[in-house]
């Protein structure tokens, strides 16, 4: 990661044009070529350096749900537990946590009734009670991380 | 809003990525059938609504340099915890910041702020401002950092 990199990662943060040539537009601001632009996103994101480029969409402006839920998972079982809550499309993101809650992730579903349903699946599938604490209020989002 | 059918399938060509090529809303649109000026004047409305939250790059936090990313969780005062909750959005190195129902008496904490630290010395520093700034209201506080993440797709919807 060079410090062009760094430049694309910052800018690229707060968002990305709509129009016919949006590369060639965020290219010009940053006074690379529109090719070097689109060469470095697909390194940075083979590189994992990026883990994703593109619309962030909001599952409750779409009518559906989002919640963080949490497992206790006994450390032997920790691969297998993952490999089930991972396999679920509803989960958009999972960490693992230093703590006795040890896995933390997000569901996000269409119709807000799917996170019960997730929910019992994974319990009946891990035999783990899932800890669900859905937002009561969400005071803002948004922070950028310099690079 | 509601979302019609090519609403969602717009949403499903692009939820993995926005393609790299030098036309990629047009590209969208080759796929779907679609005109380009149709694919953006959706995406446009999509996102002036809220549905998208941003076009953006989402960077992985350790691989930019950020190994420290914690869940602070704080015990808040029920009656100060919406005020507090503003309070501690505010602060430039908070990055998420909600209040969640406690389950007790496992888990007494109702109030969840990221933060990010290059170091771990960074993110305990955020977590004593944050400590600070609730004071009395704050019983009690933990510091849950990520060891490892299993999964970052953001949202999928299916077909």
């Amino acid at each position: 990661m060079d410090d062009i990199d760094r430049t694309i990662i910052n800018h690229l943060q707060q968002g990305f044009p709509i129009c016919p040539s949006p590369y060639r537009q965020v290219a010009e601001t940053l006074a690379i070529s529109e090719a070097d632009l689109i060469e470095r996103l697909k390194q940075l994101l083979e590189q994992g350096i990026l883990s994703r480029f593109g619309p962030m969409y909001h599952a409750e402006q779409m009518g559906g749900a989002l919640t963080l839920a949490a497992l206790k998972v006994p450390e032997p079982r920790f691969d297998e537990v993952t490999e089930i809550v991972n396999s679920f499309p509803e989960v958009a993101h999972n960490y693992a946590r230093s703590h006795a809650l040890n896995m933390w992730f997000v569901l996000a579903t269409e119709q807000p009734e799917q996170v019960q349903n997730v929910i019992q699946a994974i319990e009946q599938q891990t035999g783990l009670p899932v800890y669900n604490m859905p937002k009561i209020q969400e005071y803002y989002v948004g922070l950028q991380l310099d690079v | 809003m509601s979302l019609d059918v090519i609403d969602r399938q717009i949403i499903q060509a692009t939820q993995a990525g926005l393609p790299l090529v030098t036309e990629p809303y047009q590209a969208v649109a080759e796929q779907l059938g679609l005109t380009t000026e149709d694919v953006m004047q959706r995406m446009q409305a999509m996102q002036d609504n809220g549905v998208i939250r941003r076009i953006a790059a989402v960077p992985n936090h350790y691989k930019i340099g950020y190994r420290f990313n914690g869940m602070t969780v704080w015990d808040v005062d029920d009656q100060q915890v919406d005020m507090l909750g503003r309070r501690v959005a505010e602060l430039s190195f908070v990055s998420h910041c909600y209040q969640r129902p406690r389950h007790l008496p496992e888990w007494p904490y109702n109030l969840f702020a990221m933060v990010h630290g290059k170091t771990e010395q960074d993110a305990e520093q955020q977590a004593a401002i944050i400590a600070e700034l609730l004071g009395d209201s704050s019983c009690q506080h933990q510091v849950l950092y990520s060891t490892k993440i299993l999964k970052k797709t953001g949202l999928r919807i299916a077909g």
